[in-house]
């Protein structure tokens, strides 16, 4: 029991800790604060009101009583004041004389002092009515009164009991705080409840981040239907691990890679070094050799500055050169460029390239991305007879579509998300060169330009060569 | 002197020659070399001595500019990143202060940016490391050939080989020979080097001005088909290969 008692403190305490219990207990706080606060105003402007009243009510009262007692002198005044001590209200009449001795009215006893004063008495007195001393001799009442000093030196007071709007004053007030400590103790509980979920929710986010910082990228913060501000959180915090375990696992594939394929050339260029060395060749031999040597070390090279420009192309920001490039002149360009060689393979290279089409991006590294498109399509093109590479170029709804489509085996479906990452060779195109970098590269250009890199069949129907056409989409006309 | 001549397209790779000798064409060419790293300066020095050029060497960007400033080189080969005072600044200020010796950037800053800064900066030419040592030499030598410049020229002969810029029109011993558009920037390009090694990224520059290395090699495909154009019918070789290197149009031997 000791230690459920404990965690449930320690819950608490930490509930306490948490942003949002703190931030609802401050409006709880600045709640209370107002809420007192409208109590006394209501109460002290009802009193106000009340007092005003009670003041005009005397007033007039002792208005009537004065032009009675001008009229009629002294007696007039007793019989007026003892006509209207007979009638039933809040209004309170003495006639005493000098001494303080009540002559006529309706008033037993009163607080002393009062008629020693003359004038408005300053606060409520408590006073005894006729007829009530013995059945409520405990219950005094409150009254506001005003007080005359006649010429004879008789005293007149004209009150009017209060006992009845104190009385509304009170309700209002107990109303009021009643009213308040029901907010209160809702808002109390609303606090709780709802504190307690989000402290769970947060409690199940936090455990799956630290799962996460243990290493598993695969895990993913809990996301509710409900689409709240958690949610929200949620969903862009799992799309940010999402990027970074792309990122990690695209990192992870580099090094082992770099392991293959660096190392293996680098190890060949070493051995072929050694073995020449120790062969005791003629000068003949070992320019053999050292121009392999060069021609090894080119290819690393290459491999090298297209890793790194991959890189840099994908960090996107060192690229600042952006023009308006008409991609039409670049596509017959480059498709020129490879044309003879294209022959030389026994490859016929068509064209169907819509003119005048212009967007704004990198003339150079488009024309790269498009030439390592038409080197892939060129070397893995058809069958011994009919080997074709068709390029195209076209723009519909917004979207330019550079694609190069070759007759080759084509790439399964499974596989293309693969072949586009670094490195990655399908096992049947190990033997042709190539840095297995190509296919990364245009990605890195597409997505530089806002677009993306598309693999499909060229030819869906023909299922033993259904070919390849890797496709640049590119968004149309945008402006740099 | 190896230049051999190639006996049929099917040998012409298999060619070798001396990549220094290329260079006796332009003896006595004064290098300025900036360039920090002691070892490659020591071995771009040994090489441009062997290929007959004349060098001096600043491993730092003051000295640098101010040999620069001081002496009259026909070529500098400057190293972008340099203790002191860098290689950029180095040529800007030369170029504000009237100074037009053709300058040569060296850097392993080599993406599409780097080489328009640098080619801003008031640079001529751009060469990214690690780069072919007969790369850098055949660049050397045609920036140092700017002075006596053949752009002005309306036609360039080589041999028997006449190209008209006029009329775009190419004959050899008075035959018309008919080129693409592309063929003939080719042979124009060459033609206005003659006598010098043009690498394949040098006409992948000046031609398609392309910037990039394609990893087929695009370029001999399109020389073989130029070769046999103007070659074709003739005995004497005009359009040599030079092994490790490039290209070379020569008349005779």
């Amino acid at each position: 029991m000791a230690g459920r008692s404990g965690s449930v403190l320690s819950r608490f305490g930490a509930m306490l800790s948490t942003t949002a219990v703190r931030l609802s207990a401050l409006y709880l706080a600045l709640f209370a604060i107002c809420a007192v606060a409208l109590v006394f105003y209501v109460t002290a402007i009802s009193e106000g009101l009340l007092r005003d009243q009670t003041e005009r009510a005397v007033r007039g009262e002792m208005r009537d009583i004065s032009r009675i007692y001008q009229t009629r002198g002294i007696a007039g005044l007793v019989r007026i004041i003892d006509r209207r001590s007979r009638q039933p209200g809040a209004n309170l009449y003495i006639i005493a004389a000098a001494q303080g001795q009540i002559v006529a009215g309706n008033v037993a006893s009163l607080q002393p002092g009062v008629l020693d004063r003359e004038g408005w008495t300053q606060l409520p007195f408590t006073y005894e009515r006729y007829g009530e001393r013995d059945a409520d001799a405990d219950r005094a009442h409150r009254a506001l009164a005003r007080v005359i000093f006649l010429p004879n030196g008789m005293r007149l007071l004209v009150g009017r009991d209060i006992g009845e709007p104190e009385q509304v004053r009170g309700l209002v007030r107990q109303a009021l705080v009643m009213a308040l400590a029901i907010m209160f103790v809702g808002a109390l509980a609303i606090w709780f409840f709802v504190g307690r979920r989000a402290l769970k929710r947060i409690d199940h986010m936090s455990a799956a981040s630290r799962k996460i910082l243990a290493g598993d990228l695969s895990q993913r913060l809990p996301e509710g239907g409900s689409g709240d501000e958690f949610d929200r959180l949620s969903r862009s915090l799992n799309t940010l691990l999402g990027r970074i375990e792309r990122l990690n696992e695209g990192l992870r594939q580099v090094s082992d890679n770099i392991a293959h394929d660096l190392k293996t050339p680098l190890t060949r260029l070493r051995n072929r070094a050694e073995a020449a060395l120790a062969e005791r060749n003629n000068e003949e031999g070992y320019r053999r050799t050292l121009e392999e040597m060069i021609a090894e070390s080119d290819q690393l090279i290459r491999t090298f500055n297209a890793l790194l420009m991959i890189s840099r192309v994908e960090a996107g920001s060192t690229i600042a050169e952006m023009a308006q490039v008409d991609l039409s002149a670049l596509a017959a360009d480059a498709a020129e460029l490879y044309e003879p060689v294209a022959e030389e393979a026994g490859v016929a290279l068509q064209l169907e390239i819509a003119p005048g089409i212009v967007i704004s991006g990198n003339r150079e590294l488009l024309a790269q991305a498009l030439s390592n498109l038409l080197d892939n399509a060129i070397k893995y093109a058809g069958g011994p007879a009919d080997a074709s590479v068709i390029v195209r170029l076209s723009e519909a709804r917004r979207a330019v579509r550079l694609s190069v489509a070759d007759n080759g085996p084509g790439v399964p479906a499974d596989r293309r998300d693969d072949v586009v990452k670094r490195f990655v060779r399908l096992d049947e195109s190990r033997t042709k060169p190539g840095t297995g970098l190509g296919l990364s590269l245009i990605q890195a250009v597409a997505e530089m330009h806002d677009g993306h890199l598309e693999l499909t069949d060229a030819f869906p129907g023909e299922p033993n060569r259904p070919g390849l056409a890797a496709t640049i989409i590119l968004p149309a006309g945008a402006k740099a | 002197m190896p230049i051999d001549h190639p006996p049929g397209e099917a040998d012409q790779e298999r060619q070798a020659c001396e990549v220094a000798d290329n260079a006796a064409t332009t003896p006595g060419m004064k290098i300025l070399i900036i360039e920090d790293d002691l070892e490659t300066a020591a071995y771009l020095t040994r090489a441009f001595r062997e290929a007959g050029m004349v060098i001096d060497h600043a491993s730092d960007g003051d000295s640098g500019f101010f040999l620069a400033s001081e002496n009259d080189y026909d070529v500098l080969v400057v190293d972008r990143m340099l203790p002191k005072r860098d290689g950029l600044s180095i040529i800007s200020e030369l170029r504000a202060s009237g100074d037009t010796t053709p300058a040569l950037i060296l850097s392993a800053l080599g993406q599409v940016d780097d080489r328009v800064t640098g080619l801003r900066a008031g640079g001529d030419d751009y060469l990214t490391k690690p780069y072919a040592f007969s790369e850098l030499l055949a660049r050397v030598e045609i920036l140092g050939r700017r002075k006596g410049t053949r752009d002005t020229e309306t036609s360039y002969q080589v041999g028997d080989l006449e190209l008209d810029r006029l009329s775009h029109e190419v004959r050899r011993a008075g035959k018309l020979i008919a080129l693409q558009p592309r063929e003939y920037r080719l042979l124009e390009y060459l033609m206005k080097n003659a006598g010098q090694v043009v690498t394949r990224t040098m006409l992948l520059e000046h031609v398609w001005d392309y910037h990039f290395d394609p990893q087929t090699n695009v370029i001999d495909v399109h020389i073989s088909r130029l070769r046999a154009k103007i070659e074709k019918d003739f005995d004497a070789p005009l359009l040599r290969t030079i092994r490790g290197a490039g290209y070379m149009m020569k008349a005779g031997d």
